[in-house]
C-alpha cells in the first residue's frame, strides 16, 4: 500500500524527500489525481499542500515578489501584490480551470508538471522569473528557462522541491497575457502568449520578452522576435516583422485541439497585437 | 490509514487507503451517494463538495488531504425536509432535468451565494463554469441561482 506523509514544516518535507526520492510529491492533486488509479501506484506520497513554508505571496527585502510553490491559484488571485505588480500573472490565473481547480491547483504544481500547455509557464518566462529550489542539503536559485530541459522534463533533482517562484519588479514595465482556447473555463489552451517590455521616454521598446505556450515541446521565448523589437518604436511594419519572426521561429504541432497552421497564425497575431498595444502604453 | 474528518457537521472516521478519492469514500464507505461521478477528471463538477466551505472536485481530492477538515456534501444543504434557497429555486425554475449535475450545482451555487450574494448573472456563469450540464442549457440554472440570491434567509425573505 502507498505510504502517506504530511510534513508539518519545509524542513520535514525536505528530509522526507531526501529519504524517499522515489515518492510522489503531491500538492493540490489537480494533475496527479487525474487517472491516478490507472497508473502504477507510487510507493509513497509526500503531501505539501498547505505547507506553511511553501504558501503565500510576499515582497522580499531585495524588491522581488516571492510566491510560495504551494500557493493556490485562489490565493494568488486574492493577493493585492499580484494584482498591482504582476497583472499578467493575475490575468493568466483568472482563466485557469474553474473555481474548483483554482481552490486546489498550485503554481508549484504547474511548474512541476511542466506541460507545454501549462498556462503560467509563459508568464514566468516573460517576467524573468527565477525558481528557488530546495533540498535537505542545499538551496539554489535558477533562472526559469534553465529549468525547462525537454518535453515535461525539468532540471529538478529527485531530492529537490520547488520552494518558490521569484519575480523581479521593474517599475513601468508593460505586461501582457492572452490565451486562445475553445472556451474560457476548463479548456486546454491552443496557444498562450505572455509578453513584457519597457519603454524609453522616446517610446522605444527595451528588453522585450516574447513567450509562447503550446507551440513547442515546452514553453519558449522567441528570441528572434525579441531582437526584432529591441530599441525600436512600435509601428505597424514593426509589428508585422515581429509576427513574421514568430511564425518562422516556431514549429507547432497539429493535434486534437488545433492545427499547426492555426497555432502559427494565432501566435503571430497575438504578438503583432502586443506590439501595436505598446504604441499606446505610457512611456517611462 | 485512519482518517478523521467532519462530514455535514458530524465527526467521522474511516480506515482507508490514503490516496483513495474523497468521492469514493463518501459514496462507498459513508454511503453518501448524492455526490456524482460525471467525468472523474475534474472537468464536470458533478462531484463538487465543500471543503472548509470552498467548492472542490471530490474526484481529485485524495481522502488523506481532508483529515482534520470539514466536508459538506449535497446531503448537508437542506435542514431536515427544508431545502436550502438554491435547491428550492432549482426545483421552482426547472433548473434540473436528468439531475446528474444537480448536486454539484446546488453545492457550488450555495457556496457562491454565501460569499457573493450580489453576484451578477455574468459572474454567476463564471463561478459556475466548472459545473457542466448537458440538459438544461444553463439558462434555468442561472435563473434559479439568481432568484435564490434574493431569498437567502439572512435577507429576511
Ligand atoms: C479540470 C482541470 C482544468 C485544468 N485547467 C488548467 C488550465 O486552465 N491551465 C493550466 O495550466 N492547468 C490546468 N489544469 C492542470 C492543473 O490544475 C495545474 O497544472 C495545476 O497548477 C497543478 O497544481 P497542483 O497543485 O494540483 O499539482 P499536483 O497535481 O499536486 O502536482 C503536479 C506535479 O507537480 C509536482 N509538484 C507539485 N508541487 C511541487 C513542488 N513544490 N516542487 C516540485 N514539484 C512539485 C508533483 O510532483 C506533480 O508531478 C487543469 C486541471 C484540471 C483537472
Ligand atoms: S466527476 Fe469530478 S469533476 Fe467530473
Ligand atoms: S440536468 Fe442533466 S446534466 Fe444537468
Amino acid at each position: 500500500m502507498t505510504d502517506y506523509l504530511r510534513p508539518d514544516s519545509l524542513e520535514d518535507a525536505l528530509r522526507a524527500r531526501d529519504e524517499h526520492p522515489d515518492w510522489l510529491l503531491l500538492a493540490g492533486g489537480t494533475d496527479v489525481m487525474v487517472g491516478f488509479a490507472e497508473k502504477p501506484a507510487p510507493s509513497g506520497v509526500i503531501d505539501v499542500f498547505g505547507l506553511p513554508g511553501l504558501c503565500g505571496v510576499s515582497r522580499e527585502p531585495d524588491g522581488t515578489i516571492r510566491i510560495g510553490a504551494a500557493t493556490t491559484y485562489a490565493d494568488i488571485l486574492r493577493s493585492p501584490i499580484v494584482q498591482s505588480d504582476l497583472p499578467a500573472l493575475a490575468a493568466c490565473v483568472r482563466e485557469i480551470g474553474a473555481v474548483q481547480i483554482q481552490a486546489r491547483g498550485t503554481l508549484g504544481g504547474n511548474v512541476g508538471t511542466s506541460s507545454p500547455v501549462g498556462d503560467t509557464l509563459p508568464v514566468l518566462l516573460a517576467l524573468d522569473a527565477r525558481l528557488e529550489l530546495a533540498s535537505a542539503r542545499a538551496r539554489r536559485e535558477m533562472a526559469y528557462p534553465d529549468f525547462l530541459v525537454g518535453y515535461r522534463k525539468t532540471a529538478l533533482a529527485p531530492t529537490e522541491i520547488v520552494a518558490a517562484v521569484r519575480f523581479p519588479v521593474v517599475p513601468g514595465r508593460v505586461q501582457h497575457w492572452r490565451k486562445v482556447g475553445t472556451r474560457k473555463a476548463q479548456a486546454i489552451s491552443k496557444v498562450m502568449f505572455a509578453g513584457s517590455a519597457s519603454l524609453s521616454p522616446e517610446g522605444k521598446i527595451l528588453s522585450p520578452r516574447i513567450a509562447l505556450g503550446a507551440v513547442a515541446d515546452r514553453p519558449i521565448r522567441v528570441l528572434a522576435a525579441e531582437s526584432v523589437l529591441e530599441g525600436q518604436s512600435p509601428s505597424e511594419p514593426l509589428a508585422d516583422r515581429a509576427r513574421d519572426a514568430v511564425i518562422s521561429a516556431i514549429r507547432p504541432i497539429t493535434d486534437v485541439r488545433s492545427t499547426a497552421e492555426y497555432r502559427s497564425t494565432v501566435a503571430g497575431n497575438l504578438v503583432r497585437r502586443f506590439v501595436l498595444g505598446l504604441g499606446d502604453a505610457p512611456k517611462a | 490509514m485512519k482518517i478523521a474528518f467532519e462530514v455535514n457537521g458530524t465527526a467521522r472516521e474511516v480506515d482507508v487507503a490514503p490516496m483513495r478519492r474523497l468521492l469514493d469514500v463518501l459514496r462507498e464507505d459513508l454511503h453518501l451517494t448524492g455526490s456524482k461521478e460525471g467525468c472523474g477528471e475534474g472537468e464536470c463538477g458533478a462531484c463538487t463538495v465543500l471543503l472548509d466551505g470552498v467548492a472542490v472536485n471530490s474526484c481529485l481530492v485524495p481522502v488523506a488531504q481532508v483529515a482534520g477538515h470539514a466536508v459538506r456534501t449535497v446531503e448537508g444543504l437542506a435542514s431536515g425536509d427544508m431545502l436550502n434557497a438554491v435547491q428550492q429555486a432549482l426545483v421552482t425554475h426547472g433548473g434540473t432535468q436528468c439531475g446528474i449535475c444537480t448536486p454539484g450545482i446546488a453545492v457550488c451555487a450555495s457556496a457562491i451565494l454565501e460569499r457573493e450574494p450580489d453576484a451578477s448573472r455574468g459572474r454567476l456563469r463564471e463561478l459556475l463554469a466548472g459545473n457542466l450540464c448537458r440538459c438544461t442549457g444553463y439558462q434555468r440554472i442561472i435563473d434559479a441561482v439568481a432568484d435564490a440570491a434574493t431569498r437567502l434567509p439572512e435577507r429576511g425573505r
